[in-house]
């Protein structure tokens, strides 16, 4: 852990899609709550939905469902739909500030980094967000199996 | 209810309500959904700040590192209270193609016959695991973002970049899938 702010720290950041998002207002830690039960419902959703299934993600790439572009998609319209509502009411966070969206400049990356995420992908089933539901659900079905063996 | 629960959520539940992460975000504090940048914070958490790309103040991504933990703990619930006791259905020519090559168990959501603690000791296990998920972590940290950053807030915030990478996401997962795959999986 590093003390002191390096002077381009937010160019460093700002390499990542979603790291440059600071608030002005200081809070107290347990504000970041929201953000923990935010996590756990979505998690719930992602092992519900079985996005966390190996066996979806090559139905996905197989084209032998529905299932998974269903799910991408409708989010994705979700999103854009509350993305421009947001923008077009120009509407505040609960704490009252901008919300701020940054355009991505374009770089190579998107597209190397982009194939080789695919082949992970592909490989584990898992994109990193399911990556941590399923250690969420390897750790207890270990843990039970342990517990009732 | 509890019953209608513990079946397995159809699409157009699941996807209208990751889609809401987005706007739930961004009200709760201008945070942009996003997951793969836990990883990259994990690491300059971890890592000595020698190497400058993790070298900046992850204290202040602190939220996002939460949100991961939130989706860890919920993985807990669903699997422990609300999982679903049958096993997963999946199309007839997987299930036929995968049946070559061993893969019969799918009281899971990932195929324990690959995924093992035994199997991480075999070259094929390595393969799936530890060099998948290399590839994984470092295409997500290549390319800044993962299928939320960028196929689900950047499309959403209709950012062409982020199209490109969610192509190369597909295109990349299609040659895996239905090209290479093959060859490991007969290891």
């Amino acid at each position: 852990m590093q003390k002191n702010t390096p002077d381009n720290d937010f160019e460093i950041r700002s390499l990542d899609a979603n790291c440059i998002n600071d608030s002005e207002l200081a809070q107290p830690f347990w504000y970041n709550i929201k953000y923990v039960i935010t996590g756990i419902l979505f998690g719930i959703v992602f092992v519900k939905a079985e996005i966390t299934s190996w066996f979806r993600i090559q139905e996905m790439f197989r084209l032998q469902s529905f299932h998974m572009y269903g799910v991408i998609g409708s989010a994705v319209l979700v999103g854009a739909l509350s993305v421009f509502l947001i923008k077009r009411f120009n509407i505040k966070t609960i704490n009252g500030e901008k919300i701020l969206l940054d355009q991505k400049p374009f770089n190579i990356g998107q597209v190397i980094g982009g194939l080789l995420f695919g082949f992970g992908w592909a490989i584990t089933g898992a994109c990193p967000g399911p990556l941590f539901a399923q250690i969420g659900t390897g750790v207890s079905v270990t843990m039970y199996s342990n517990y009732f063996v | 209810m509890i019953e209608w629960i513990k079946q397995p959520w159809p699409w157009f539940i699941a996807g209208p309500l990751i889609g809401l992460t987005v706007p739930a975000l961004l009200l709760m504090g201008n945070k942009r959904f996003g997951i793969s940048s836990a990883l990259r914070h994990i690491c300059a958490s971890c890592l000595p700040a020698k190497i400058p790309y993790f070298k900046y103040q992850w204290t202040k991504e602190i939220w996002n590192l939460l949100f991961v933990f939130g989706i860890f703990l919920g993985g807990i619930i669903a699997a422990n209270f609300i999982n679903n006791p049958n096993p997963i259905q999946v199309n007839a020519n997987l299930v036929a193609e995968l049946k070559r090559y061993g893969i019969t168990n799918y009281s899971q959501l990932i195929p324990v016959d690959i995924f093992n603690w035994q199997a991480l000791f075999h070259f094929k296990g390595l393969l799936f695991m530890v060099f998948g998920g290399f590839l994984v972590g470092f295409g997500t940290r290549y390319a800044g973002g993962c299928t939320s950053g960028h196929a689900i807030t950047g499309l959403s915030n209709l950012q062409w970049p982020s199209l490109v990478a969610t192509c190369c996401f597909m295109i990349g997962g299609f040659i895996m899938a239905n090209f290479i795959l093959p060859f490991i999986l007969q290891l």
